[in-house]
Protein backbone atom coordinates (compact mmCIF):
# COMPACT_ATOMS: atom_id res chain seq x y z
CA UNK A 1 0.00 0.00 0.00
CA UNK A 2 0.76 3.53 -0.46
CA UNK A 3 1.83 4.39 2.80
CA UNK A 4 4.38 1.07 2.59
CA UNK A 5 7.15 0.10 0.11
CA UNK A 6 4.65 -2.17 -2.02
CA UNK A 7 2.11 -0.09 -4.82
CA UNK A 8 -1.13 -0.48 -4.29
CA UNK A 9 -2.11 -4.01 -6.38
CA UNK A 10 -4.78 -2.81 -8.26
CA UNK A 11 -3.87 -3.16 -12.21
CA UNK A 12 -4.74 -6.53 -13.51
CA UNK A 13 -2.52 -8.68 -14.65
CA UNK A 14 -0.59 -8.30 -17.66
CA UNK A 15 -1.53 -11.72 -19.19
CA UNK A 16 -4.85 -10.66 -18.47
CA UNK A 17 -4.09 -7.60 -20.10
CA UNK A 18 -2.58 -8.72 -22.82
CA UNK A 19 -5.57 -11.24 -23.72
CA UNK A 20 -7.92 -8.63 -23.43
CA UNK A 21 -6.50 -5.66 -25.25
CA UNK A 22 -5.28 -5.62 -29.02
CA UNK A 23 -1.99 -4.80 -29.42
CA UNK A 24 -1.02 -4.79 -25.22
CA UNK A 25 2.56 -4.65 -25.01
CA UNK A 26 3.71 -4.17 -28.66
CA UNK A 27 5.74 -0.82 -27.39
CA UNK A 28 6.71 -2.04 -24.07
CA UNK A 29 10.18 -2.14 -25.48
CA UNK A 30 10.98 1.70 -25.89
CA UNK A 31 13.55 1.02 -28.30
CA UNK A 32 9.66 0.41 -30.51
CA UNK A 33 8.11 3.62 -29.51
CA UNK A 34 9.42 6.31 -32.24
CA UNK A 35 9.50 9.64 -30.10
CA UNK A 36 12.45 7.62 -28.17
CA UNK A 37 14.77 9.50 -27.52
CA UNK A 38 14.04 12.79 -27.84
CA UNK A 39 16.59 13.82 -30.15
CA UNK A 40 18.05 12.18 -32.87
CA UNK A 41 20.35 13.69 -35.03
CA UNK A 42 20.03 12.23 -38.64
CA UNK A 43 20.55 14.91 -41.31
CA UNK A 44 19.12 12.14 -44.01
CA UNK A 45 15.98 11.50 -41.95
CA UNK A 46 13.67 13.94 -43.04
CA UNK A 47 14.24 13.71 -46.75
CA UNK A 48 15.12 17.40 -47.27
CA UNK A 49 18.27 17.55 -50.20
CA UNK A 50 19.56 21.09 -48.94
CA UNK A 51 20.81 22.34 -46.20
CA UNK A 52 19.19 25.44 -46.05
CA UNK A 53 16.26 25.96 -48.21
CA UNK A 54 16.26 27.87 -51.18
CA UNK A 55 14.42 31.87 -49.85
CA UNK A 56 11.19 32.21 -51.28
CA UNK A 57 10.48 36.05 -52.43
CA UNK A 58 9.35 38.23 -50.27
CA UNK A 59 7.20 40.22 -51.86
CA UNK A 60 6.20 43.00 -49.30
CA UNK A 61 7.81 43.25 -46.33
CA UNK A 62 6.93 40.55 -43.98
CA UNK A 63 6.59 41.35 -40.27
CA UNK A 64 8.74 38.73 -38.10
CA UNK A 65 9.87 38.04 -34.17
CA UNK A 66 12.52 40.60 -33.21
CA UNK A 67 13.77 36.98 -31.60
CA UNK A 68 14.78 35.78 -35.12
CA UNK A 69 17.84 36.14 -36.30
CA UNK A 70 16.70 36.77 -39.94
CA UNK A 71 13.70 36.19 -41.93
CA UNK A 72 13.27 32.63 -42.33
CA UNK A 73 13.32 30.97 -45.66
CA UNK A 74 9.78 29.89 -46.19
CA UNK A 75 6.33 31.59 -44.60
CA UNK A 76 2.64 31.92 -44.71
CA UNK A 77 1.37 34.63 -46.97
CA UNK A 78 -2.49 34.20 -46.03
CA UNK A 79 -3.39 37.33 -45.26
CA UNK A 80 -0.95 40.17 -45.29
CA UNK A 81 -1.38 43.33 -42.66
CA UNK A 82 -4.25 46.00 -43.48
CA UNK A 83 -5.78 48.52 -42.17
CA UNK A 84 -5.67 49.62 -38.37
CA UNK A 85 -5.04 45.92 -37.46
CA UNK A 86 -1.94 45.40 -39.41
CA UNK A 87 -0.76 48.77 -37.87
CA UNK A 88 -0.79 46.65 -34.51
CA UNK A 89 -0.21 44.09 -35.62
CA UNK A 90 3.23 45.58 -36.95
CA UNK A 91 4.32 47.01 -34.31
CA UNK A 92 3.31 44.26 -31.83
CA UNK A 93 6.28 42.65 -33.82
CA UNK A 94 8.77 45.31 -34.11
CA UNK A 95 8.65 46.67 -30.68
CA UNK A 96 8.01 43.47 -28.22
CA UNK A 97 9.46 39.97 -28.32
CA UNK A 98 7.64 36.65 -27.23
CA UNK A 99 8.40 36.92 -24.09
CA UNK A 100 6.34 40.13 -23.34
CA UNK A 101 3.11 39.92 -22.53
CA UNK A 102 2.18 43.40 -24.66
CA UNK A 103 3.31 41.29 -27.30
CA UNK A 104 0.46 38.76 -27.12
CA UNK A 105 -1.89 41.34 -25.28
CA UNK A 106 -1.44 43.75 -28.36
CA UNK A 107 -1.97 40.71 -30.66
CA UNK A 108 -5.19 39.96 -29.16
CA UNK A 109 -6.55 43.43 -29.36
CA UNK A 110 -5.43 43.35 -33.06
CA UNK A 111 -7.41 40.54 -33.39
CA UNK A 112 -10.74 42.49 -32.16
CA UNK A 113 -10.15 45.53 -34.33
CA UNK A 114 -9.47 42.68 -37.53
CA UNK A 115 -13.07 41.80 -36.62
CA UNK A 116 -14.90 44.90 -36.61
CA UNK A 117 -13.01 46.36 -39.55
CA UNK A 118 -13.69 43.57 -41.39
CA UNK A 119 -17.57 43.54 -40.65
CA UNK A 120 -17.88 47.34 -41.69
CA UNK A 121 -16.10 46.38 -45.00
CA UNK A 122 -18.52 43.87 -46.06
CA UNK A 123 -21.29 45.90 -45.10
CA UNK A 124 -20.15 47.83 -48.54
CA UNK A 125 -20.24 44.74 -50.31
CA UNK A 126 -22.80 42.36 -52.01
CA UNK A 127 -21.94 39.67 -49.65
CA UNK A 128 -22.28 41.51 -45.72
CA UNK A 129 -21.60 39.48 -43.05
CA UNK A 130 -24.50 37.66 -41.51
CA UNK A 131 -24.13 36.10 -38.12
CA UNK A 132 -27.14 33.76 -38.57
CA UNK A 133 -25.25 31.61 -40.99
CA UNK A 134 -21.82 32.33 -40.15
CA UNK A 135 -22.23 31.33 -36.37
CA UNK A 136 -23.82 27.66 -37.96
CA UNK A 137 -26.69 28.09 -35.16
CA UNK A 138 -29.59 26.51 -37.99
CA UNK A 139 -27.15 23.13 -37.25
CA UNK A 140 -28.83 23.44 -33.93
CA UNK A 141 -32.24 22.21 -35.52
CA UNK A 142 -30.72 18.95 -36.82
CA UNK A 143 -28.21 17.75 -34.36
CA UNK A 144 -30.70 17.12 -31.15
CA UNK A 145 -30.03 20.50 -29.26
CA UNK A 146 -32.22 19.90 -25.87
CA UNK A 147 -31.05 15.71 -25.88
CA UNK A 148 -27.56 17.08 -25.92
CA UNK A 149 -27.17 19.57 -23.48
CA UNK A 150 -29.06 17.13 -21.27
CA UNK A 151 -26.74 15.06 -18.24
CA UNK A 152 -23.71 16.42 -16.30
CA UNK A 153 -22.07 19.06 -18.81
CA UNK A 154 -20.66 21.36 -16.48
CA UNK A 155 -20.43 24.12 -20.01
CA UNK A 156 -24.12 25.01 -19.28
CA UNK A 157 -22.69 27.84 -16.89
CA UNK A 158 -21.56 29.72 -19.17
CA UNK A 159 -23.14 28.98 -22.33
CA UNK A 160 -25.57 31.68 -21.82
CA UNK A 161 -22.65 34.21 -22.46
CA UNK A 162 -22.12 33.04 -26.14
CA UNK A 163 -24.95 34.39 -27.87
CA UNK A 164 -24.49 37.66 -26.11
CA UNK A 165 -21.21 37.58 -26.96
CA UNK A 166 -21.85 36.70 -30.62
CA UNK A 167 -25.08 38.82 -30.73
CA UNK A 168 -24.78 41.78 -28.50
CA UNK A 169 -22.22 44.16 -30.04
CA UNK A 170 -24.64 43.84 -33.58
CA UNK A 171 -27.39 45.01 -31.46
CA UNK A 172 -25.36 47.99 -29.63
CA UNK A 173 -24.27 48.75 -33.26
CA UNK A 174 -27.96 48.67 -34.85
CA UNK A 175 -29.50 50.21 -31.77
CA UNK A 176 -27.38 53.04 -32.00
CA UNK A 177 -27.53 53.34 -35.76
CA UNK A 178 -31.32 53.61 -35.15
CA UNK A 179 -30.81 56.08 -31.99
CA UNK A 180 -29.11 58.12 -34.58
CA UNK A 181 -31.50 58.34 -37.04
CA UNK A 182 -34.51 58.93 -35.29
CA UNK A 183 -32.36 62.00 -33.35
CA UNK A 184 -31.26 63.29 -37.24
CA UNK A 185 -34.61 63.15 -38.50
CA UNK A 186 -36.55 64.00 -35.33
CA UNK A 187 -34.05 67.55 -35.38
CA UNK A 188 -34.95 67.64 -39.14
CA UNK A 189 -38.63 67.41 -38.27
CA UNK A 190 -38.24 70.64 -35.50
CA UNK A 191 -36.83 72.76 -38.06
CA UNK A 192 -39.17 72.35 -40.39
CA UNK A 193 -42.21 73.28 -37.34
CA UNK B 1 -11.48 27.63 -55.02
CA UNK B 2 -14.24 27.38 -52.35
CA UNK B 3 -12.53 27.67 -48.92
CA UNK B 4 -13.57 27.84 -45.31
CA UNK B 5 -13.02 31.33 -44.40
CA UNK B 6 -12.52 32.97 -40.78
CA UNK B 7 -14.96 36.12 -40.11
CA UNK B 8 -14.44 36.59 -36.28
CA UNK B 9 -14.82 34.54 -33.29
CA UNK B 10 -17.19 32.26 -33.99
CA UNK B 11 -18.24 33.18 -37.37
CA UNK B 12 -17.22 31.29 -40.34
CA UNK B 13 -18.17 31.26 -44.21
CA UNK B 14 -17.62 29.34 -47.74
CA UNK B 15 -16.19 32.30 -49.95
CA UNK B 16 -14.57 31.99 -53.25
CA UNK B 17 -10.81 32.58 -52.94
CA UNK B 18 -8.18 32.63 -55.47
CA UNK B 19 -6.36 28.98 -56.04
CA UNK B 20 -2.84 28.67 -54.14
CA UNK B 21 0.58 29.28 -56.16
CA UNK B 22 3.89 27.61 -56.28
CA UNK B 23 5.64 30.44 -54.25
CA UNK B 24 8.59 28.40 -53.51
CA UNK B 25 10.65 25.86 -55.36
CA UNK B 26 9.97 22.80 -53.40
CA UNK B 27 6.06 24.13 -52.78
CA UNK B 28 3.38 21.52 -54.10
CA UNK B 29 -0.15 22.04 -54.42
CA UNK B 30 -2.59 19.62 -52.85
CA UNK B 31 -6.09 19.14 -54.64
CA UNK B 32 -7.95 18.70 -50.95
CA UNK B 33 -9.80 15.06 -50.74
CA UNK B 34 -11.09 14.83 -46.70
CA UNK B 35 -10.02 16.98 -44.38
CA UNK B 36 -11.42 17.34 -40.74
CA UNK B 37 -12.07 19.46 -37.83
CA UNK B 38 -9.46 19.39 -35.00
CA UNK B 39 -10.36 20.61 -31.51
CA UNK B 40 -7.43 22.90 -31.33
CA UNK B 41 -9.63 24.38 -34.64
CA UNK B 42 -11.71 25.48 -31.66
CA UNK B 43 -9.07 27.75 -30.08
CA UNK B 44 -8.96 29.49 -33.53
CA UNK B 45 -13.05 29.49 -34.13
CA UNK B 46 -13.22 31.25 -30.31
CA UNK B 47 -10.90 34.05 -30.95
CA UNK B 48 -7.90 32.60 -28.43
CA UNK B 49 -5.25 32.20 -30.77
CA UNK B 50 -3.57 35.41 -30.96
CA UNK B 51 -3.00 36.81 -35.28
CA UNK B 52 -5.52 35.12 -36.44
CA UNK B 53 -6.77 36.96 -39.16
CA UNK B 54 -10.11 37.34 -41.08
CA UNK B 55 -9.40 35.69 -44.00
CA UNK B 56 -7.52 33.24 -43.24
CA UNK B 57 -8.04 29.07 -44.12
CA UNK B 58 -8.25 27.05 -41.60
CA UNK B 59 -7.67 23.16 -41.48
CA UNK B 60 -4.22 21.35 -40.57
CA UNK B 61 -5.91 18.11 -40.72
CA UNK B 62 -6.51 17.19 -44.45
CA UNK B 63 -4.89 14.41 -47.37
CA UNK B 64 -5.50 15.09 -51.17
CA UNK B 65 -3.89 14.41 -54.42
CA UNK B 66 -0.57 16.55 -55.68
CA UNK B 67 -2.12 19.02 -58.04
CA UNK B 68 1.64 20.82 -59.31
CA UNK B 69 4.33 20.53 -58.13
CA UNK B 70 7.65 23.13 -57.77
CA UNK B 71 10.91 22.76 -59.89
CA UNK B 72 13.32 21.51 -57.16
CA UNK B 73 10.83 18.65 -55.80
CA UNK B 74 12.33 15.62 -56.85
CA UNK B 75 9.73 12.64 -54.09
CA UNK B 76 6.50 13.80 -55.63
CA UNK B 77 4.97 14.25 -58.89
CA UNK B 78 1.00 15.40 -59.92
CA UNK B 79 -1.64 12.66 -59.09
CA UNK B 80 0.22 10.96 -56.32
CA UNK B 81 -2.70 10.59 -53.07
CA UNK B 82 -1.00 11.93 -50.45
CA UNK B 83 -1.12 12.56 -46.68
CA UNK B 84 0.28 15.79 -44.98
CA UNK B 85 1.62 16.04 -41.57
CA UNK B 86 0.06 18.88 -39.74
CA UNK B 87 3.60 20.05 -39.49
CA UNK B 88 4.80 23.06 -42.07
CA UNK B 89 8.63 22.09 -41.38
CA UNK B 90 11.62 22.32 -43.66
CA UNK B 91 13.80 19.03 -42.77
CA UNK B 92 17.53 20.90 -42.33
CA UNK B 93 17.86 23.19 -39.80
CA UNK B 94 18.89 22.39 -36.13
CA UNK B 95 15.86 20.92 -34.76
CA UNK B 96 14.58 18.99 -38.27
CA UNK B 97 18.18 17.49 -37.90
CA UNK B 98 16.91 16.11 -34.60
CA UNK B 99 13.72 15.23 -35.21
CA UNK B 100 11.77 17.67 -33.58
CA UNK B 101 10.03 18.61 -36.98
CA UNK B 102 7.06 20.21 -35.01
CA UNK B 103 9.82 22.91 -33.75
CA UNK B 104 11.49 24.17 -37.32
CA UNK B 105 13.10 27.03 -37.57
CA UNK B 106 12.70 27.82 -41.15
CA UNK B 107 8.93 28.51 -41.57
CA UNK B 108 7.52 30.58 -39.44
CA UNK B 109 8.86 34.79 -39.01
CA UNK B 110 5.90 35.33 -36.41
CA UNK B 111 7.37 33.66 -33.51
CA UNK B 112 10.26 31.60 -32.62
CA UNK B 113 8.14 29.56 -29.95
CA UNK B 114 6.36 27.84 -32.08
CA UNK B 115 6.66 25.92 -35.68
CA UNK B 116 5.03 26.06 -38.80
CA UNK B 117 1.34 24.80 -38.62
CA UNK B 118 -1.11 24.77 -41.85
CA UNK B 119 -4.35 26.98 -40.95
CA UNK B 120 -3.38 28.26 -37.82
CA UNK B 121 -2.93 32.07 -37.68
CA UNK B 122 -0.02 33.78 -38.07
CA UNK B 123 1.33 33.02 -35.06
CA UNK B 124 2.06 29.37 -36.74
CA UNK B 125 3.45 30.90 -39.60
CA UNK B 126 0.59 32.44 -42.01
CA UNK B 127 -0.30 29.50 -43.97
CA UNK B 128 -3.45 28.63 -45.13
CA UNK B 129 -4.89 24.92 -44.40
CA UNK B 130 -6.46 22.37 -45.85
CA UNK B 131 -10.76 23.02 -45.26
CA UNK B 132 -10.31 24.23 -48.96
CA UNK B 133 -10.35 22.39 -52.37
CA UNK B 134 -6.69 23.34 -52.43
CA UNK B 135 -3.79 24.10 -50.32
CA UNK B 136 -0.22 25.04 -50.49
CA UNK B 137 2.00 22.67 -49.30
CA UNK B 138 5.52 23.95 -48.22
CA UNK B 139 8.74 21.23 -48.64
CA UNK B 140 6.88 18.74 -50.67
CA UNK B 141 10.06 16.75 -50.32
CA UNK B 142 9.93 16.46 -46.53
CA UNK B 143 6.43 16.41 -45.28
CA UNK B 144 4.14 14.57 -47.21
CA UNK B 145 3.60 10.80 -47.56
CA UNK B 146 1.83 8.41 -50.27
CA UNK B 147 -0.60 6.87 -48.56
CA UNK B 148 -0.39 3.23 -48.52
CA UNK B 149 -2.89 1.46 -50.89
CA UNK B 150 -4.32 -0.61 -48.02
CA UNK B 151 -4.88 2.27 -45.52
CA UNK B 152 -8.44 4.06 -46.10
CA UNK B 153 -9.03 7.48 -46.71
CA UNK B 154 -10.56 8.11 -43.37
CA UNK B 155 -7.77 6.60 -41.76
CA UNK B 156 -5.29 8.29 -43.26
CA UNK B 157 -6.61 12.09 -42.57
CA UNK B 158 -7.10 11.07 -38.66
CA UNK B 159 -2.55 9.88 -39.12
CA UNK B 160 -1.91 13.51 -40.15
CA UNK B 161 -2.65 14.75 -36.03
CA UNK B 162 -4.91 13.44 -33.76
CA UNK B 163 -4.19 9.84 -33.81
CA UNK B 164 -0.51 10.79 -34.49
CA UNK B 165 -0.68 12.74 -31.03
CA UNK B 166 -2.70 11.15 -29.27
CA UNK B 167 0.07 8.08 -29.66
CA UNK B 168 2.73 10.42 -29.04
CA UNK B 169 1.22 11.64 -26.24
CA UNK B 170 1.31 8.09 -24.47
CA UNK B 171 4.91 7.55 -25.22
CA UNK B 172 5.61 10.99 -23.89
CA UNK B 173 4.57 9.78 -20.51
CA UNK B 174 7.38 7.06 -20.45
CA UNK B 175 4.97 4.24 -19.23
CA UNK B 176 6.07 1.37 -18.10
CA UNK B 177 4.57 -2.25 -17.95
CA UNK B 178 1.60 -1.92 -15.55
CA UNK B 179 1.69 1.83 -14.65
CA UNK B 180 -1.89 3.54 -14.02
CA UNK B 181 -2.45 6.69 -16.71
CA UNK B 182 -5.12 8.86 -16.09
CA UNK B 183 -6.00 10.96 -19.40
CA UNK B 184 -7.56 14.25 -19.43
CA UNK B 185 -10.14 15.12 -21.91
CA UNK B 186 -12.69 11.99 -23.94
CA UNK B 187 -11.95 13.69 -27.55
CA UNK B 188 -9.95 12.56 -30.52
CA UNK B 189 -6.92 12.89 -28.69
CA UNK B 190 -7.69 11.68 -25.05
CA UNK B 191 -9.37 8.54 -26.47
CA UNK B 192 -6.46 8.22 -28.93
CA UNK B 193 -3.97 8.48 -25.75
CA UNK B 194 -5.75 6.01 -23.77
CA UNK B 195 -5.62 3.21 -26.73
CA UNK B 196 -2.01 3.79 -27.02
CA UNK B 197 -1.11 3.88 -23.36
CA UNK B 198 -2.25 -0.07 -23.55
CA UNK B 199 0.38 -0.77 -26.54
CA UNK B 200 2.73 0.74 -24.06
CA UNK B 201 1.99 -1.56 -21.22
CA UNK B 202 -0.48 0.55 -18.70
CA UNK B 203 -1.89 -1.72 -16.19
CA UNK B 204 -4.81 0.87 -16.23
CA UNK B 205 -6.07 3.65 -17.94
CA UNK B 206 -8.29 6.04 -16.09
CA UNK B 207 -10.42 8.31 -18.96
CA UNK B 208 -11.76 11.68 -17.37
CA UNK B 209 -13.99 13.89 -18.94
CA UNK B 210 -17.67 16.01 -18.32
CA UNK B 211 -19.35 14.39 -21.40
CA UNK B 212 -21.18 11.26 -20.86
CA UNK B 213 -21.40 10.35 -24.32
CA UNK B 214 -17.74 10.70 -25.11
CA UNK B 215 -17.05 8.53 -21.24
CA UNK B 216 -19.05 5.70 -22.91
CA UNK B 217 -16.71 5.84 -25.69
CA UNK B 218 -14.09 5.48 -23.71
CA UNK B 219 -14.87 2.23 -21.64
CA UNK B 220 -16.10 0.86 -24.94
CA UNK B 221 -13.53 1.50 -27.47
CA UNK B 222 -10.67 2.57 -25.50
CA UNK B 223 -10.94 0.05 -23.19
CA UNK B 224 -10.88 2.49 -19.99
CA UNK B 225 -12.00 3.15 -16.77
CA UNK B 226 -13.82 6.53 -16.39
CA UNK B 227 -14.70 9.17 -14.32
CA UNK B 228 -17.32 12.34 -14.89
CA UNK B 229 -15.56 14.77 -13.07
CA UNK B 230 -18.88 16.51 -12.96
CA UNK B 231 -20.40 13.59 -10.44
CA UNK B 232 -17.50 14.18 -7.98
CA UNK B 233 -17.19 16.65 -6.02
CA UNK B 234 -13.56 17.37 -6.17
CA UNK B 235 -12.02 14.46 -8.88
CA UNK B 236 -8.60 15.14 -7.68
CA UNK B 237 -9.84 13.51 -4.30
CA UNK B 238 -11.56 10.61 -6.45
CA UNK B 239 -8.12 10.18 -8.40
CA UNK B 240 -6.39 9.88 -5.54
CA UNK B 241 -8.71 7.07 -3.81
CA UNK B 242 -8.98 4.77 -7.21
CA UNK B 243 -5.51 4.75 -6.72
CA UNK B 244 -4.94 3.74 -3.25
CA UNK B 245 -3.86 7.16 -2.36
CA UNK B 246 -0.94 6.87 -4.43
CA UNK B 247 -2.04 8.73 -7.50
CA UNK B 248 -1.97 8.06 -11.38
CA UNK B 249 2.03 6.90 -12.32
CA UNK B 250 1.74 9.04 -15.57
CA UNK B 251 -1.25 12.10 -16.82
CA UNK B 252 -2.05 13.14 -20.07
CA UNK B 253 -3.58 16.12 -20.62
CA UNK B 254 -5.68 16.06 -23.69
CA UNK B 255 -7.91 19.20 -23.10
CA UNK B 256 -5.88 22.42 -23.61
CA UNK B 257 -6.61 25.48 -23.38
CA UNK B 258 -10.79 24.94 -24.55
CA UNK B 259 -11.07 23.44 -20.80
CA UNK B 260 -14.43 25.05 -19.35
CA UNK B 261 -12.70 25.48 -16.28
CA UNK B 262 -14.76 27.37 -13.32
CA UNK B 263 -16.29 29.93 -14.20
CA UNK B 264 -13.65 32.71 -13.40
CA UNK B 265 -11.02 30.15 -15.47
CA UNK B 266 -13.76 30.18 -18.39
CA UNK B 267 -14.25 33.83 -18.41
CA UNK B 268 -10.32 35.13 -18.11
CA UNK B 269 -9.47 32.54 -20.77
CA UNK B 270 -12.04 32.31 -23.26
CA UNK B 271 -13.77 34.95 -22.98
CA UNK B 272 -11.60 37.88 -22.16
CA UNK B 273 -8.79 36.13 -23.41
CA UNK B 274 -6.28 37.00 -20.82
CA UNK B 275 -4.69 33.30 -19.97
CA UNK B 276 -3.64 31.14 -22.42
CA UNK B 277 -6.18 28.45 -21.50
CA UNK B 278 -7.80 27.23 -18.82
CA UNK B 279 -4.99 25.14 -17.27
CA UNK B 280 -7.79 23.16 -14.86
CA UNK B 281 -6.94 19.93 -16.79
CA UNK B 282 -3.08 20.29 -16.26
CA UNK B 283 -3.36 21.31 -12.42
CA UNK B 284 -5.74 18.19 -11.97
CA UNK B 285 -2.88 16.51 -13.77
CA UNK B 286 -0.18 17.77 -11.38
CA UNK B 287 -2.41 17.33 -8.42
CA UNK B 288 -3.85 13.71 -9.59
CA UNK B 289 -0.62 12.30 -10.58
CA UNK B 290 1.58 10.57 -8.18
CA UNK B 291 4.97 12.42 -6.43
CA UNK B 292 7.72 11.41 -8.92
CA UNK B 293 5.39 10.92 -11.63
CA UNK B 294 4.64 12.30 -15.47
CA UNK B 295 3.11 14.56 -17.53
CA UNK B 296 2.33 14.52 -20.77
CA UNK B 297 0.61 17.75 -22.27
CA UNK B 298 -0.84 17.34 -25.37
CA UNK B 299 -3.74 19.48 -24.88
CA UNK B 300 -2.91 22.82 -26.87
CA UNK B 301 -2.58 26.51 -24.92
CA UNK B 302 -2.36 29.83 -26.50
CA UNK B 303 1.27 31.70 -25.85
CA UNK B 304 -0.35 34.24 -23.20
CA UNK B 305 0.49 33.07 -19.80
CA UNK B 306 -1.97 30.41 -17.68
CA UNK B 307 -2.19 30.22 -13.85
CA UNK B 308 -0.65 26.59 -13.40
CA UNK B 309 0.28 25.19 -10.13
CA UNK B 310 3.77 24.94 -10.64
CA UNK B 311 4.31 24.81 -6.64
CA UNK B 312 2.93 21.24 -6.77
CA UNK B 313 4.72 20.05 -9.60
CA UNK B 314 8.01 21.25 -7.99
CA UNK B 315 7.41 19.90 -4.80
CA UNK B 316 5.71 16.27 -6.03
CA UNK B 317 9.37 16.08 -7.91
CA UNK B 318 7.09 15.79 -11.40
CA UNK B 319 8.75 15.18 -14.92
CA UNK B 320 6.24 17.29 -17.26
CA UNK B 321 6.92 16.81 -20.63
CA UNK B 322 5.18 18.08 -23.78
CA UNK B 323 5.46 19.09 -27.62
CA UNK B 324 3.64 19.92 -30.52
CA UNK B 325 4.05 15.98 -31.82
CA UNK B 326 6.23 15.66 -34.96
CA UNK B 327 3.34 13.81 -36.81
CA UNK B 328 5.97 11.76 -39.75
CA UNK B 329 8.21 10.50 -37.33
CA UNK B 330 5.29 8.52 -35.17
CA UNK B 331 3.95 7.24 -39.09
CA UNK B 332 5.99 4.23 -39.62
CA UNK B 333 4.99 2.68 -36.29
CA UNK B 334 1.66 3.53 -36.36
CA UNK B 335 1.14 2.04 -40.08
CA UNK B 336 2.21 -1.05 -38.71
CA UNK B 337 -0.29 -1.21 -35.21
CA UNK B 338 -3.37 0.08 -37.92
CA UNK B 339 -2.20 -3.09 -40.18
CA UNK B 340 -1.84 -5.36 -36.91
CA UNK B 341 -5.60 -4.34 -35.81
CA UNK B 342 -4.33 -2.74 -33.03
CA UNK B 343 -5.55 0.73 -33.73
CA UNK B 344 -8.62 2.22 -35.93
CA UNK B 345 -8.52 5.63 -36.23
CA UNK B 346 -11.83 6.37 -38.25
CA UNK B 347 -13.93 4.57 -35.54
CA UNK B 348 -14.31 7.39 -33.47
CA UNK B 349 -15.47 9.44 -36.40
CA UNK B 350 -19.08 10.68 -35.47
CA UNK B 351 -20.03 13.50 -38.37
CA UNK B 352 -19.55 14.29 -41.58
CA UNK B 353 -20.22 17.54 -43.38
CA UNK B 354 -19.85 18.91 -46.97
CA UNK B 355 -17.57 21.77 -47.47
CA UNK B 356 -20.31 24.05 -47.98
CA UNK B 357 -21.75 23.10 -44.59
CA UNK B 358 -18.38 23.78 -42.85
CA UNK B 359 -20.28 26.81 -40.58
CA UNK B 360 -22.43 23.97 -39.21
CA UNK B 361 -19.65 21.48 -38.41
CA UNK B 362 -18.29 23.58 -36.44
CA UNK B 363 -21.28 24.94 -34.45
CA UNK B 364 -21.59 21.17 -34.22
CA UNK B 365 -18.48 20.42 -32.89
CA UNK B 366 -18.16 23.06 -30.67
CA UNK B 367 -21.23 23.31 -29.03
CA UNK B 368 -21.22 19.56 -28.47
CA UNK B 369 -24.38 18.66 -30.02
CA UNK B 370 -25.41 15.16 -31.35
CA UNK B 371 -22.55 12.81 -29.87
CA UNK B 372 -20.02 14.40 -31.95
CA UNK B 373 -16.86 13.05 -31.18
CA UNK B 374 -15.09 13.82 -34.51
CA UNK B 375 -16.06 15.84 -37.83
CA UNK B 376 -14.79 15.03 -41.06
CA UNK B 377 -15.09 17.88 -43.97
CA UNK B 378 -15.30 16.87 -47.37
CA UNK B 379 -14.61 18.87 -49.86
Amino acid sequence: MTYTADKPALAPSSDELRARIPGWGADLDPKDRPAVPRERFDRAASGAHWDFPDRQPEKEPRERSIEHGMLPPVFGTSVPLRGASGALRRYAYARYSEGRAAHWLLLVLADRVDAWESHLASLATLRPDNPITQTGVLSEVRHHPLASRRGTRVDRSHTWMDPVLVAGPWALVGGTAVLAVRRVLGRGSRRRR
Amino acid sequence: MKAMVYRGPYKIRVEEKPEPIIEHPNDAIVKVTLAAICGSDLHLYHGMMPDTRVGMTFGHEFIGVVERVGPSVQNLQPGDRVMVPFNVYCGSCYFCARGLYANCHNVNPNATAVGGIYGYSYTCGGYDGGQAEYVRVPFADVGPARIPDWMSDEDAVLLTDAMSTGYFGAQLGDIVEGDTVVVFGAGPVGLYAARSAWLMGAGRVIVVDHLEYRLEKARTWAFAETRNFAEYDDIVVELKRSTGHLGADVAIDAVGAEADGNFLQHVTAAKLKLQGGSPIALNWAIDGVRKGGTISVMGAYGPIFSAVKFGDAMNKGLTLRMNQCPVKRQWPRLFEHIRNGYLSPSEIVTHRFPLEHIAEGYHTFSAKLDGCIKTLIVP
